[in-house]
């Protein structure tokens, strides 16, 4: 949080904002200091929040012409397409804007990951991350059921069917989860009010989010606690808004293009074959954005262990502050730590390609390779390097090049001191 | 910035990947140039209303074409037969209607607003007439195949004597373009099948040209307009960032940080 204490020049700002300050967390939100030297990994937060109000706004127009119902909803996504004012517009807009979601909070993360951003004191604003993501995968799936196509059916048909693994109560829980004895259309229906309900969640979780990262502040590509407000920071408005703003719209050139012309290749053929319970498609396979986690689940022979492992893939994220030992934040200060994490980088791409080739031969083995190699990433190598790996001299603030600083800042400052 | 477009764009690349890796597996497709790819692609009108003939005369006995309606066979980015063709082959339609006042269902000629009449009262009835296949509706059909517009024009062509060692059973027929190269469907298309009504010389190539170019339009009969728009937005796009790159810069040299 800014310093200084902000009151509004006009009486009546005055005489509101002492009701609600709403005006303060205005000025809070401009005013924020903000590290200078972020770089362009730090834009994909405004970026994901742009994608998120761009999945509510087509999503709720898309609701107003969609049917939930088995017989009903595959024609109501071509009465969108076909007759519907822009209705291809929107859809499109819509299908594509999941991928770029995912492709932006992919980086996101990763770029969390090679900063150390989820390291202290960030620690609740990455696990808050991780739940909107899971959060994510949940409103991607089940909006990718409500078109009714034959992927659709069979995705749904796959995943639900996970829950058959836990031992006892599995099947019941699949009964229960389908609201009867097969995905039909009762299951349309739950899954359409939950694909609305959860962005709203969503939207919640990324205040939260936001509000957690306002009380440290960013974390920088040096990784070192910068003092706020001071020749390290610049102000939120206009530095990181106008460099936001580039960024969003490099980003929206690429999404463009996905939108106008090849709006179908990041989806299905299959789904646009209406779903048919009693005709199984060749190959099922999830949207990309969760191929790597596929992949995981496949590699294990036993079912209940495979769900487990996928799930581990994904909560073990929340662990991460914990796993890794290292008080340096920044990669660009741990030598090894920068080759394992594009190691990881790689296997996570190794994952998701093995993930949309059938489970057999070379692409089994590779994936189980790469499955061992995800855990041992996070279970040993993170904890014993942070204790092990020499790190490089870290600077002590932003702009001035001396070294022998630390990630925290009350020790840097103690040191500082000792140095003048 | 450079380091940043370089792995972003490797990122991207990665993406697309696992997607073209699916065809890895399949045959090489026959190849023509379609008039609507591209930053420009538009339909062939020509070529549409043929398909349009083509699919009336030799498909429509089987599948259906049940999104659409007669009034689109006239609106702008389609065929764009004039409205007066458009009432006429709707006319040409008997289309069931009703109940009337008594209670009891009518036929009467096609309109506008009809959709398309369907060759098959139900699934059941298609799959009875076809040997327990169903023919697929054409709808949305080349967005319902992993190979396109490629996979239908090659699929048209396809169709040759199975090879030495391959029987098949009766009402099978062999084409090297289908999945399993097994197919229910006999050969639909031979040279001179039919009269084009321009009196374009109807070969096999020329029908499935035009039938699939059609099949494209009914599949995404906005696709014109999309690329139109696609164009205006990605140039719009492109000049705002740069302007806002300035801004960027200028706002920025009061720092001494570089953007």
């Amino acid at each position: 949080m800014s310093d200084h204490e902000y009151t509004p020049t006009s009486k009546a700002g005055k005489w509101f904002n002492d009701r609600l300050p709403l005006l303060t967390l205005a000025n809070h939100l401009t005013d924020y200091p903000t590290p200078k030297n972020l770089n362009y990994w730090w834009t994909f937060g405004g970026i994901l929040t742009f994608c998120l109000i761009t999945q509510i706004v087509t999503g709720l127009t898309l609701a107003m012409h969609y049917i939930a119902h088995a017989d009903m909803a595959f024609e109501s996504v071509e009465h969108i397409m076909r007759d519907v004012n822009y209705g291809w517009l929107i859809r499109y807009i819509h299908a594509n804007g999941a991928s770029m979601f995912f492709l932006a909070v992919y980086i996101h993360i990763f770029r969390s990951l090679f900063y150390g951003s989820y390291k202290a004191p960030r620690e609740i604003i990455w696990i808050i991350g991780i739940i909107i993501y899971l959060l994510m995968m949940a409103a991607a799936f089940m909006g990718y059921v409500l078109p009714w196509g034959q992927m659709s059916f069979w995705g749904a048909t796959v995943i639900t069917n996970l829950f058959s693994a836990i031992p006892l109560v599995g099947e019941g829980i699949v009964t229960w989860l389908w609201g009867g004895y097969s995905v039909d259309n009762p299951t349309l229906t739950r899954f359409f009010t939950l694909h609305y309900l959860i962005p709203f969640l969503i939207l919640g979780l990324v205040v939260l989010h936001i509000w957690a990262l306002h009380v440290p502040g960013n974390n920088n590509p040096v990784g070192i606690d910068v003092k706020k407000p001071s020749k390290d920071t610049v102000p939120f408005h206009p530095y990181i808004v106008i460099k936001d703003t580039f960024a969003l719209l490099m980003f929206m050139i690429v999404f463009a293009f996905f939108v106008f012309y090849t709006p179908n290749i990041l989806g299905h053929a299959d789904n646009y074959i209406e779903a048919d319970p009693l005709v199984t498609p060749a190959h099922i396979v999830p949207e990309w954005y969760l191929l790597p986690f596929y992949a995981i689940l496949r590699s294990v022979p036993d079912k209940l262990l495979g769900v487990i492992a996928m799930l581990s893939a994904i909560l073990i994220l929340a662990a991460l502050p914990w796993l890794d030992t290292s008080k340096i934040r920044s990669a660009v200060f741990r030598p090894l730590y920068k080759q394992f994490y594009w190691i990881l980088v790689a296997d996570v791409l190794i994952l998701g390609y093995v993930g949309a080739m059938p489970a057999e031969g070379l692409y089994l083995l590779v994936a189980r390779v790469a499955t061992a190699y995800y855990f041992l990433h996070f279970l040993v190598i993170l904890p014993v390097l942070g204790l092990k790996e020499k790190t490089l001299p870290i600077p002590l603030s932003i702009t001035e090049p001396i070294l022998g600083g630390t990630a925290n800042l009350a020790t840097a400052r103690n040191k500082e001191s000792s140095i003048k | 910035m450079k380091n940043f477009l370089r792995i972003l764009s490797l990122v991207i690349v990665f993406l697309a990947t696992p997607l073209s890796s699916y065809a890895a597996e399949k045959v090489e497709y026959l190849k023509t140039d379609w008039s609507f790819k591209g930053l420009f692609g538009k339909f062939d009108r020509g070529a549409l209303q043929r398909g349009y003939q083509v699919y009336t005369e030799v498909c429509a006995s089987c599948h259906s074409m049940k999104y659409l309606s007669y009034r689109n066979l006239s609106e702008k980015g389609g065929p764009e037969f004039t409205e007066q063709q458009a009432k006429a082959i709707a006319a040409s339609f008997d289309v069931t209607d009703g109940p009337n006042s008594d209670g009891e269902m009518f036929t009467r000629p096609g309109k506008l607003s009809d959709k398309f009449v369907m060759p098959y009262e139900n699934v059941k009835a298609a799959q009875a007439a076809n040997g327990g296949a169903y023919p697929p509706d054409m709808s949305v059909l080349v967005k319902a195949r992993g190979g396109g517009v490629d996979y239908i024009y090659s699929l048209l062509q396809g169709y040759e004597d199975p090879p030495v060692g391959i029987t098949l059973d009766e009402g099978v027929h062999y084409n090297k373009y289908m999945y399993g190269n097994k197919i229910k469907m006999s050969n639909p298309l031979s040279d001179g099948l039919i009269e084009y009504s321009d009196g374009t010389n109807a070969t096999v190539e020329q029908m499935s040209k035009d039938v699939t170019t059609f099949l494209m339009w009914t599949a995404e009969p906005h696709l014109e307009t999309r690329h139109q728009m696609g164009f205006k937005a990605i140039v719009y796009l492109i000049i705002l960032t740069i302007l806002v790159y300035f801004s960027m810069k200028r706002i920025w040299s009061r720092v001494e940080t570089k953007v």
